[in-house]
């Protein structure tokens, strides 16, 4: 099985070179209009049908190497060292992406399903698909490429001779949402290169209008979902398997997934530029080129060992092909950029300093900041090494003080964003659709001053200041959501006649897109709420015996036991805690501490009591060597919840902005006509337009 | 008025944000948050949760005795920098080169949101250069069948 592997690398980096040089060929023999030796167009689609039988093989290698997994196939080199015969079998699957080797089979085969899909689906536009094919057969080669000479899977073990039992799986990806987190944030990462496919194939070939950025949109914000999913996994799995309280510590891994997902929201937003008013276009171009190669940044920075992190386990010496490869794109993406950049000329200019352009212009500024803040810190130390000979780190107190406010920033335009509307706008307007925010953010403010958020009694003043901002801002925000939906499903229930449920149903059927949008941004500041939590954690240790107690903020954790136990996979070491809040008992909870046997390494599994206003977060961090007793560690992390709440609105969201919006009939013009002052948002159309429209049965949104 | 209610808030703010705790019982967890673990597992020192660290809990030892001996922050800090390198800090503090790596977001969110500011003043200006009808005050919305024709028609692009 691991010759069968390496022969189907060996054919796809074959097919994916063939995609590469005759899809070449047949694009500049069909842009020029030079004969070749066989139809361009025929090599055009023999180019195509090798790029989809490339999937099919790399699809083999990866079977082949999950087939070695589950077989305890040990005479590969990769398998002895991720697996071993007491693993259950769903973390034998996982084992795929639970090493260098592997993760780079698994980034391959993603990719060639994502271009077998783009090939599959090629009428769509003939020619820039098959432009987006070949530039996405480069991207292939590059990873076969690696596959095959730098980091190949399918190695053998030393001496040829198979040990009995493997090594076993990280015990920190034994957890089951290691199962699904690295494909997700792969899904995401690797996504960037069909809309970088087509941007690079766009710009190519001088495509005319905006189709491209329509037939993208879908891809980018699939992947844009995915890579969002990805990183909230790894969130939620730090929380609950690192056994430290939180769930976002700055790693450089952390960041590098970060630096993508920034850039590729800026692009969401900007990207509306140019669809409705053609502005932007050189910027929009830039934003999908730069959020591709920070995802390759991203996997250069953890796996060269140029920055320190704890995900060491993929770190090794792939660092140089990376940076060949990156350095390729940017020149390629510059050259392409400034060979056409008369194409990029936009169609319209800004006509009001306040309005919706506006706003997205400060939107993209905000994201990139921070996009800059994470990078600049995730490199200073690499920096600082060069300058002064001695690295320092970057951790959580620097990001802390320099992200927030950025994030804080975020928050405030996500709220006055969606109320500009495009074009122009006037004071009395702006007056009338921000003074409910202005109220709610004002009464948020006071009411929890009131209850007792006072920064200036607290000792981390600025955590708490930082809180009470972002609690204010997202009040402000939720209320002109809300505000938004109400006056449109108003509108409709005028002109239906069905009760407000049903009307909100219409209203956000009618146009998925923008009320997408709002339940995504509902969603990020729902997020927001419970990020914020943290400024007000709590934390107790102790060390334990039977009966013994432990209290925090009201809560009372009884120790009623603590044993041991083992498997053929693990010996685990857990205590039984009965927690009461006041006199009710609540619920026991059973922290354990395991030790793997075949990595030799410990864990921690930590027990959760989740409810909307806190978690109740305890560790078992171990026995103490002289008595014996279990130590355990008590977190009181109020919101968290509210994160995960958030990340589910987020997705749920999306999926609204992916579903195609429902219009009556004849209602969409063969030559759609440009924009109109009275193309705005529900709140900032008078209520005789209101009615006008409603009457006509039109969709204001 | 509005400016001096903008200087009060920022002159709050920069009060609150640059607040510190003084009390002697937070002092331990204080600076102890200025540090991180030096076993690899590359968390804050008073956040280390592995239980017999072998470099946590003597570095915790260190900082009680350094406190219960009147040492000053910065003293205590100088002495674990000598002792383990800058890296045990847990954000560049030393002064000199270390500033860069502060000074730098703020000044690029500076610069950026000035140079946005002044794009979108340069662009709009231009605009009204080049259609000098455009900068008439814009009438308000009225009911308009012509208007929500366009509208309707439209209405899908958003």
């Amino acid at each position: 099985m691991p010759s069968f592997g390496e022969l189907s690398l060996y054919i796809a980096l074959i097919l994916c070179v063939y995609t590469l040089l005759s899809g070449s060929f047949a694009l500049w023999a069909i842009s020029t209009g030079r004969q070749l030796a066989i139809s361009a167009e025929h090599l055009r689609e023999t180019s195509r049908r090798a790029g989809l039988a490339s999937f099919l093989c790399v699809s083999c290698a990866a079977f082949a190497l999950t087939y070695a997994s589950f077989t305890n196939d040990y005479s590969v080199d990769y398998i002895l060292h991720h697996t071993n015969r007491a693993l259950p079998w769903y973390y034998k699957f996982s084992a795929l992406w639970s090493g260098q080797e592997g993760s780079l089979l698994l980034w391959a085969w993603l990719l060639a399903a994502y271009g077998f899909v783009l090939r599959l689906r090629h009428k769509v536009d003939i020619t820039l698909s098959a432009y987006a094919s070949t530039i996405l057969s480069a991207v292939q080669v590059f990873f076969l490429l690696l596959l095959v000479v730098a980091a190949p899977p399918f190695s053998l073990v030393p001496g040829g001779i198979a040990p009995k039992d493997g090594f076993g799986l990280n015990p920190l990806l034994q957890y089951p949402e290691m199962v699904i987190h690295p494909p997700m944030l792969y899904l995401g990462y690797v996504g960037f290169s069909v809309p970088f496919a087509f941007a690079l194939g766009a710009l190519m070939m001088r495509y005319p209008g905006e189709k491209w950025i329509h037939i993208t949109r879908r891809w980018t914000m699939v992947t844009w979902l995915f890579l969002t999913c990805g990183i909230c996994l790894g969130m939620h799995w730090a929380y609950a398997v690192l056994g430290w309280g939180g769930y976002w510590g700055w790693d450089p891994v952390e960041n590098a997934s970060f630096l993508p997902w920034l850039t590729g929201t800026a692009f969401l937003h900007s990207v509306m530029m140019q669809e409705k008013r053609g502005m932007m276009k050189g910027w929009n171009v830039w934003l999908i080129f730069s959020t591709f190669m920070l995802s390759i940044l991203g996997t250069l920075l953890t796996r060269s060992g140029i920055v320190s992190s704890v995900h060491a386990f993929a770190q090794s010496s792939i660092g140089t092909w990376f940076t060949t490869f990156l350095v390729i794109t940017a020149l390629v993406c510059l050259f392409t950029f400034f060979y056409q950049r008369d194409h990029l000329k936009a169609e319209n200019r800004l006509e009001s300093l306040v309005s919706r352009e506006s706003s997205f212009l400060f939107n993209n500024l905000i994201l990139l900041l921070a996009c800059f803040t994470v990078l600049w810190g995730t490199l200073f130390p690499v920096l600082s090494e060069f300058v002064q000979g001695s690295k320092v780190t970057m951790g959580p107190p620097f990001f802390n003080r320099v992200a927030v406010p950025v994030g804080l920033a975020l928050i405030f335009l996500t709220g006055i964003g969606p109320l500009l509307p495009w074009r122009s706008t006037s004071l009395r307007a702006i007056r009338r659709n921000f003074i409910l925010p202005c109220i709610a953010i004002v009464g948020t403010a006071l009411i929890l001053i009131a209850c007792g958020v006072r920064p200036w009694k607290d000792d981390d003043a600025t955590a708490t200041i930082y809180a009470l901002v972002c609690f204010s801002l997202s009040a402000g925000v939720i209320t002109s959501i809300t505000s938004e939906f109400l006056r449109g499903a108003g509108v409709v229930r005028t002109q239906t006649g069905k009760n407000l449920f049903t009307s909100m149903f219409t209203l956000v059927r009618r146009n998925t897109r923008r009320y997408g949008g709002y339940f995504i941004h509902f969603g990020v500041i729902v997020m927001f709420i419970g990020l914020s939590g943290s400024a007000f954690n709590q934390s107790k240790e102790l060390e334990m015996g039977l009966g013994d107690s432990i209290q925090l903020n009201g809560y009372k954790l009884i120790c009623q036991s603590y044993t041991q136990d083992s498997n053929p996979n693990y010996d685990t070491d857990y205590a039984l805690l009965d927690v009461y809040h006041g006199n009710k008992k609540i619920t026991q909870l059973a922290p354990e501490r395991r030790f793997y046997n075949a990595s030799q390494q410990t864990d921690t599994v930590v027990a959760i009591h989740s409810t909307l206003a806190r978690d109740i977060y305890v560790v078992f961090e171990g026995r103490n060597p002289e008595t014996d007793r279990p130590i355990i560690k008590v977190y009181l992390n109020p919101l968290v919840n509210w994160i995960w709440i958030g990340v589910g609105v987020i997705i749920f969201g999306t999926f609204i902005a992916l579903v195609p919006p429902f219009k009556p009939t004849n209602r969409r013009p063969e030559n759609p006509q440009p924009e109109t002052r009275d193309s705005q948002p529900i709140s900032k159309l008078p209520t005789p337009v209101l009615a006008t429209a409603a009457s006509s049965g039109a969709p204001h949104a | 008025m509005l400016k001096r209610s903008l200087q009060i808030f920022f002159v709050c703010f920069a009060a609150f944000t640059m607040m510190a705790a003084d009390n002697s019982t937070t002092r331990l967890d204080h600076i102890g948050h200025k540090l991180v673990c030096q076993c690899g597992c590359g968390q804050i020192l008073m956040e280390c949760n592995h239980v017999g660290c072998p470099v946590s809990g003597p570095m915790i030892d260190t900082l009680r005795t350094q406190l219960a001996a009147g040492q000053s922050e910065g003293a205590i800090l100088d002495s674990f920098i000598a002792k383990y390198g800058p890296i045990v800090l847990a954000a560049p503090i030393r002064g000199g080169f270390d500033n860069v790596a502060w000074i730098v977001p703020y000044a690029s969110f500076l610069l950026g949101t000035l140079g946005v500011a002044f794009l979108i003043r340069f662009w709009h200006r231009r605009y009204n250069r080049l259609n000098p009808a455009s900068a008439l005050p814009i009438p308000p919305a009225t009911p308009n069948p012509m208007r929500d024709r366009i509208r309707r028609d439209t209405d899908y692009l958003d």
